[in-house]
């Protein structure tokens, strides 16, 4: 299968603490993801989700199996991956034109087209009026759009998101949510995203896979077959995605009673 | 609902006159607190004066303010016995600013180095606790006899005494730059050199720069007290000498000199930082 864009193949994790304790944070994970598909990974609390994250990036190699991207094994930080974490990221001393041009320009872009570049981009998150703002002028959901406008300027084929909205409040969520799916089907790429949240994730994905307790193991994978495009305030009271809620609700309460 | 009148105290003219008045009161409070900051000033000098004039306390060793008065008139009209006041001034300020600009540059320097090198840091951490627990003004005497009396020695103290500070805030502010910041960085493509100018540099700069303020005053002191262990010329001489001829006023009179050095550049560093760091939110 050259296809898929991220290849999990029989992977384990062994990981070294600080103070030299070895501990398995994930045994024997599958995984495969389409190129243009939206796949959301949902676990109890400290499972390793963010792991799996840090694998695809390189920041982490599998102890055992393999890791590959684009039909190539993971080495270093690839260019085609964009990444949206859950804290704050953005630069706090550039404002918002020069956070979202920062991409561009670490790659060698001249800082006047990525200026341009970057000003487009903007725009397009809602934000065209505050470019010249800094980070601590804006609400939380702004800057979240920068973070958003700062991952997609640079066309990642492959995005990796971190729970990227728990910090906002539901209603700011709800409104990020459609704006991802919005740049998502823009931009093609395929999309792994991690949360502690069953709705978003069954809102949001192609599918969700779940994981165990640690240490991790893939537990059950749901196609959610609910139509695009999706509109957050309505998709969540679609009779088929209360039974898919429901079913993986029962899967996570399991994991919580075996901790 | 939004037909509704709105009610007549919340008018724009009627909020415009609440918040003149508003306006009025901060102003007021404002000249209120410069006043008595100045009557604070007045009656401290006046207590001093008249308690040294009753002979409450002795004036020779404590002085007064119209002695110390005098002797500023004295220096500023015909100079002091190592020359005019303004050369003491300028050499002391010039050993202090050459001091301040090359501790503050190698203290950045090897912060930075330092706090993106692990083992580097592991290292040399050891050491520099150590040499930053020794009270280094003691390091003067060394530099006098090393040095000389001329310039070099005096420098030479103050970079010791602003390097350490700068030098512990520097790394300091590297190894506290936000993991999260680092590796957003390096996933939009930022190179290690992009990495440390683009992210680590400026996160640790309001730390270097709180230090910068700090250690103005550092060299300062390395300057004055490199003058009161040797020199031809400067203000610490002028108070050494003054020390040597039993005249308080005298040390006194250079001491507001100091002062008045100090907190002009204390002044323009505060500028100086104001611009730096805009981009960090007023509360901080």
């Amino acid at each position: 299968m050259s296809e898929s864009a991220i290849e999990f193949k029989d992977v384990s994790l062994r990981f070294i603490s600080q103070d030299g304790q070895a501990t398995v944070a994930l045994r024997n994970f599958n995984m495969s993801v389409a190129k243009g598909e939206f796949i959301a990974i949902v676990g109890p609390t400290g499972c390793g989700k963010s792991t799996t994250l840090n694998m695809i990036t390189g920041l982490l190699k599998p102890t055992v199996g393999e890791v590959s991207i684009m039909g190539q094994k993971v080495s270093g930080i690839d260019p085609r991956i964009g990444f949206v974490f859950q804290a704050d990221a953005v630069f706090p001393w550039r404002n918002v034109l020069d956070n979202v041009a920062a991409g561009p320009m670490f790659r060698g872009m001249d800082k006047k087209e990525a200026r341009e570049l970057a000003q487009g981009w903007i725009a397009r998150v809602g934000l065209g009026k505050f470019g010249k703002h800094y980070p601590h002028q804006l609400s939380g959901g702004m800057r979240k759009r920068v973070a958003l406008a700062q991952t997609f300027i640079n066309k990642p084929e492959i995005l990796l998101m971190d729970e990227p909205f728990s910090a906002l409040d539901m209603q700011t969520r709800t409104l990020m949510q459609d704006e991802l799916l919005q740049l998502w089907s823009e931009s093609g790429g395929s999309v792994v995203f991690v949360t502690h949240d069953i709705e978003e994730a069954i809102a949001l994905a192609d599918r969700v896979f779940v994981l165990s307790a640690r240490p991790a193991r893939l537990k059950q994978v749901y196609e959610i077959d609910l139509p695009r495009p999706r509109v957050m305030a309505e998709v969540r009271y679609d009779p088929r995605f209360i039974e898919l809620s429901k079913h993986i609700w029962n899967d996570l309460r399991d994991e919580a009673v075996l901790q | 609902m939004t037909d509704m009148a709105l009610p007549a105290a919340l008018s724009d003219e009627n909020l415009a006159r609440e918040s003149e008045i508003a306006h009025a009161h901060i102003r007021r409070r404002r000249w209120m607190i410069i006043s008595l900051r100045f009557a604070v000033l007045i009656v401290a000098l006046i207590l001093w004066e008249v308690a040294a004039r009753k002979k409450w306390i002795d004036p020779f060793f404590y002085a007064q303010p119209s002695a110390i008065w005098d002797q500023l008139v004295d220096w500023t009209q015909n100079g002091t016995s190592q020359g005019s006041l303004w050369r003491q001034v300028q050499v002391t300020l010039e050993e202090t600013v050459i001091g301040f600009l090359i501790g503050a540059v190698a203290g950045v320097f090897c912060g930075i180095v330092l706090g993106r090198n692990k083992l580097l840091s592991d290292i040399f951490s050891l050491y520099i606790q150590i040499a930053n627990s020794i009270p280094r003004v003691v390091l003067g005497s060394i530099f006098v006899i090393a040095l000389g009396l001329g310039m070099a020695s005096k420098v030479a103290l103050a970079v010791v005494m602003v390097f350490f500070v700068v030098f512990n805030n520097a790394f300091q502010g590297v190894r506290e730059a936000d993991k999260y910041l680092i590796a957003n960085a390096q996933i939009l493509g930022a190179s290690p050199r992009q990495l440390t100018t683009a992210v680590v540099i400026p996160s640790a700069m309001s730390w270097i720069l709180a230090s910068l303020h700090v250690s103005f005053g550092f060299a300062l002191v390395g300057a004055v007290v490199g003058e009161f262990l040797g020199a031809k010329e400067g203000i610490g001489l002028l108070i050494s000498t003054a020390q040597g001829a039993f005249n308080a006023a005298g040390v006194f009179a250079a001491m507001i000199v100091l002062a008045v050095v100090a907190l002009a550049a204390d002044f323009l560093l505060t500028r100086l930082e104001k611009r730096m760091l805009k981009w960090r939110p007023a509360a901080f």
